[in-house]
C-alpha cells in the first residue's frame, strides 16, 4: 500500500543542508494499521506530509498503492491524494464556514461525482461516525470529539485506500479521544489501512505495529503482533 | 465546479463584511469616478458622423502668413480655421469636390404669419445645397433647394421641425413661407430632429451648439447682406462696408468638401496648392503657399473639442482607479492569506492549484461585479451632478446606455480579476503542510 525505500527529504538554503528524513524506508501492507511514533522534531510529520503528497522528497522512492509517485505534477498528484488517500489532522482542519455535510462534501467535489452520489456518501460517512442527525451543524457547534469525528466522516467518503491520522487524539480529553480511537480501530477491523503518527505510547500500543523515528530515520521496527482491542481501555 | 465556487465567494465574502465592504468600496468608488469622466468623454469625442467621417474634409488656406504668433524658428503657426470669401467662393466655383459647401452663421427677426406669436429671433445657416446630402441631414417633408437655386440666389428656405412645430404645429409647411426680416422665403424642405454633437460642420463658436432653425442659400444671405453670427476675425479692420469685407481677407466662411475615396482627396490636396501658390503668383499671398485638408476627427482634434484638460482629468480619474485596486488588491491578499488554512486543508483534500485559482478568481469576480453596481450607481449620481454643470446637449448624451453598463460590469470585473491575480497566486502557492500542523 505504502513503500518508502531509502527515501530522503533535506531542506536546503545557501549555506546549511537539513535532513528531516535519511535513508527512511517503510512498508505498510494492505489492512495493516500502523504506529508512527518518535520524539519531536524526529521527521513523523514530515513522513507524514510526504506520504499524503503533500511534499515533495529529495530522494528515493515512494511507491503509492503501487505507483511510482517520484516526479508526478501536480495535477496527478492531487488526483491521487483525493482518490487513494485519507487525511485526519490533529486540528480537525474543517473549514468553519461550511457546515458538517459541506465539509464531507468538499473532497467529493473534487472527485467529480454527481450530486446524487454525493449526498449518498456523505449520509454513509456520517452515520458510520454518528453523527448523520448533525449534518447541518456548524464546526463552532460541536464538540472537539464531534470535530473529529466530522474529519473522520470527510477522510472517509471518498473511499481512500489509505487514512493518515496525525496526531487524532492530540486535541481531544480523555474521553473524546477513547471515542475516537474506537472509530479508528473500528475502521481498521473493516479493512482500512491506516498510518497513525503519535508521541504518545498508550497510543502506539494500540496499533498493530509500531515504527519509531529520531533524526529522521527508523530506528527500530517493534513487532506487535498483537490485535487491535477496541474495548481497551 | 462553477456553481461550488460562486457560493463559496458568497460565503467567504459573508465571512467579514466590513472587508467585503471595504473591498467593494474601494472597487466602486474607483469605478464611479473613471466612468463618470469616460462617459462624458465619450460624449464629447463621438464620431458626430458615423461612417462618414473620413469622406468629410475641411480645406484650410493660410492667407495670413506667418505672423507674431508663429511659434520658435522654423516651426509653423496654426493655420486659420476659417476661409476668407475670396477663397470660399474660389473654391465652390472650382467645383473640384463631389460635394461642396462654403457655409456661415447668421440670424435675422422672424415675424409670424400667426398674430398671437411674437416676432423672434433664428438662428440661420447660409449654405448651399450639397450641406443637405453631405451631411446626411434628414428631411421630414420636402427636399433640399437646388443647384438651380443656388445660383439663382433664390428666396428659398429649409427650416428645422422645432421651428415647424412652432409656426405650423407640426403640419406640411413646404410651399408657405417665412417671414424673415419683412422679406418672405418660401419653404422647400422641413428636417427632421437634426442635432449633431460635437456641432462639427460649425466648431469655431458652440462646438456643441444647437443648430439652426432656417437653412438659406449662401448666395442669398450674401446677397441680403446677413451678418455672421459667428467668429469673424480680421488681420486688418475691413474698409468699404459689406462690399470691402467680402474682398477682405478677414476669415468667416467655414467650407466642407465631400471626397469618397482617397485618391479624391489625394487630388483636392494638390489642388489646394496649387490654388495657395496660384494665389502667391498673383501677388495675393508673399508667402510659401500652406494648405490643410482635414477629415472630421482629424477636425475635431484640431479644434480641441475635447480640450487637453479634459484628456488629463480622464487621465487622472483612471489613476485613481488604479489606486482604488491596488488598495482592493491589498485586501484580497489579506483576505486570501488569512484563509491560507482553508486552502491547505482543499489541497489536502485533494484540490489541485487550479481548482484554488478558479475558487478565487470566482470570488474576486463576484467583489467586481458587486463593485460595478457600486460604481454604476456612483456613476448614475456623478452624471447627474455633471449635468448640471455641461451644457444642454452634452448633458443629454452623458447617459449610461446598455452599451455602458457592460462597459461598467466588464471593467469592474476585469480590472478587479487582474487585480486579484496576484493574491490569488499567492493563495495558490500555499503550502498545505505548513497550515495543517495544530494550531
Amino acid at each position: 500500500m505504502l513503500k518508502m525505500t531509502h527515501l530522503s527529504k533535506a531542506y536546503r538554503t545557501e549555506v546549511v543542508e537539513t535532513y528531516a528524513l535519511r535513508d527512511f524506508s517503510i512498508h505498510v501492507r494492505p489492512g495493516e494499521f500502523v504506529a508512527v511514533t518518535g520524539p519531536s522534531g524526529s521527521g513523523k510529520t514530515t513522513f507524514l506530509t510526504i506520504a499524503g503528497l503533500l511534499e515533495e522528497f529529495s530522494g528515493g522512492e515512494y511507491q503509492l498503492d503501487g505507483s511510482d509517485v517520484r516526479g508526478l505534477d501536480d495535477n496527478a498528484r492531487s488526483h491521487l491524494r483525493n482518490e487513494k488517500i485519507g487525511f485526519i489532522f490533529q486540528a480537525f482542519n474543517l473549514i468553519p464556514d461550511l457546515n458538517v455535510f459541506d465539509n464531507v462534501d468538499v473532497p467529493l467535489r473534487y472527485r467529480g461525482f454527481n450530486g446524487a452520489e454525493r449526498r449518498r456518501r456523505i449520509q454513509k460517512s456520517l452515520e458510520r461516525v454518528g453523527l448523520s442527525a448533525r449534518s447541518r451543524h456548524y464546526p463552532a457547534e460541536l464538540s472537539g470529539g464531534q470535530q473529529q469525528r466530522v474529519a473522520i466522516a470527510r477522510a472517509l467518503a471518498g473511499d481512500p485506500r489509505l487514512l493518515l491520522a496525525d496526531e487524532p487524539t492530540g486535541n481531544l480529553d480523555t474521553h473524546m479521544a477513547r471515542g475516537v480511537m474506537e472509530l479508528l480501530e473500528e475502521l481498521h477491523r473493516d479493512g482500512a489501512t491506516i498510518v497513525m503518527v503519535t508521541h504518545d505510547p498508550e497510543l502506539a500500543i494500540r496499533a498493530q505495529r509500531e515504527v519509531h523515528i529520531v533524526d529522521g530515520q527508523v530506528v527500530d521496527l517493534v513487532a506487535q503482533p498483537r490485535l487491535v482491542r477496541s474495548a481497551q481501555a | 465546479m462553477i456553481s461550488y465556487y460562486f457560493s463559496l465567494a458568497i460565503r467567504s465574502l459573508k465571512r467579514n463584511i466590513v472587508l467585503t465592504i471595504l473591498m467593494i468600496a474601494a472597487i466602486g468608488v474607483g469605478i464611479g469616478a473613471s466612468m463618470t469622466t469616460l462617459t462624458v468623454f465619450r460624449a464629447m469625442g463621438a464620431d458626430p458622423i458615423p461612417g462618414k467621417s473620413a469622406r468629410l474634409f475641411v480645406p484650410q488656406i493660410d492667407n495670413w502668413g506667418p505672423n507674431k504668433d508663429s511659434g520658435p524658428a522654423g516651426s509653423p503657426h496654426k493655420l486659420q480655421n476659417q476661409l476668407a470669401y475670396t477663397d470660399a467662393v474660389a473654391l465652390m466655383n472650382a467645383h473640384a469636390a463631389a460635394r461642396q459647401s462654403a457655409m456661415y452663421a447668421s440670424g435675422l427677426p422672424l415675424i409670424p404669419a400667426n398674430p398671437q406669436l411674437q416676432p423672434f429671433q433664428v438662428r440661420i445657416r447660409a449654405a448651399y445645397t450639397d450641406f443637405f446630402p453631405m451631411f446626411d441631414v434628414p428631411f421630414r417633408y420636402g427636399a433640399p433647394w437646388s443647384a438651380a437655386d443656388d445660383s439663382a440666389h433664390a428666396d428659398v428656405a429649409v427650416i428645422s421641425r422645432e421651428l415647424n412645430d412652432k409656426l405650423f404645429a407640426g403640419a406640411d409647411s413646404v410651399g408657405k413661407t417665412v417671414n424673415l426680416d419683412n422679406h418672405a422665403y418660401r419653404i422647400v424642405g422641413v428636417l427632421q430632429h437634426w442635432e449633431p454633437i460635437p456641432k462639427f460642420y460649425d466648431l469655431i463658436d458652440e462646438k456643441f451648439g444647437k443648430s439652426a432653425e432656417v437653412y438659406l442659400p449662401f448666395t442669398r444671405a450674401i446677397d441680403a447682406r446677413m451678418d455672421s453670427w459667428g467668429s469673424f476675425n480680421c488681420k486688418e479692420s475691413p474698409a468699404g462696408g459689406w462690399d470691402g469685407r467680402l474682398r477682405s481677407e478677414c476669415i468667416w466662411i467655414q467650407f466642407w468638401v465631400e471626397l469618397p475615396t482617397s485618391a479624391d482627396a489625394a487630388q483636392y490636396r494638390g489642388f489646394l496648392q496649387n490654388y495657395a501658390a496660384e494665389q502667391r503668383r498673383s501677388g495675393r499671398f508673399d508667402w510659401p503657399p500652406r494648405t490643410e485638408l482635414r477629415d472630421v476627427t482629424q477636425w475635431l482634434q484640431f479644434n480641441e473639442v475635447v480640450s487637453d484638460e479634459f484628456r488629463i482629468l480622464v487621465l487622472v480619474s483612471f489613476s485613481f482607479l488604479f489606486v482604488c485596486l491596488l488598495n482592493a488588491m491589498g485586501l484580497m491578499l489579506a483576505k486570501f492569506m488569512s484563509r491560507a488554512r482553508d486552502f491547505g486543508v482543499r489541497r489536502a483534500l485533494g484540490a489541485n492549484r487550479r481548482a484554488i485559482f478558479a475558487q478565487c478568481v470566482i470570488e474576486s469576480g463576484v467583489i467586481g461585479f458587486a463593485g460595478a453596481l457600486l460604481g454604476l450607481a456612483l456613476t448614475s449620481l456623478g452624471l447627474m451632478g455633471l449635468r448640471s454643470l455641461l451644457s444642454k446637449s452634452i448633458a443629454a448624451l452623458t447617459h449610461l446606455d446598455a452599451a455602458d453598463i457592460s462597459i461598467v460590469i466588464a471593467l469592474a470585473v476585469a480590472s478587479t480579476v487582474i487585480a486579484g491575480l496576484y493574491p490569488t497566486w499567492r493563495a495558490t502557492r500555499v503550502q498545505p503542510a505548513w497550515h495543517l500542523k495544530a494550531q
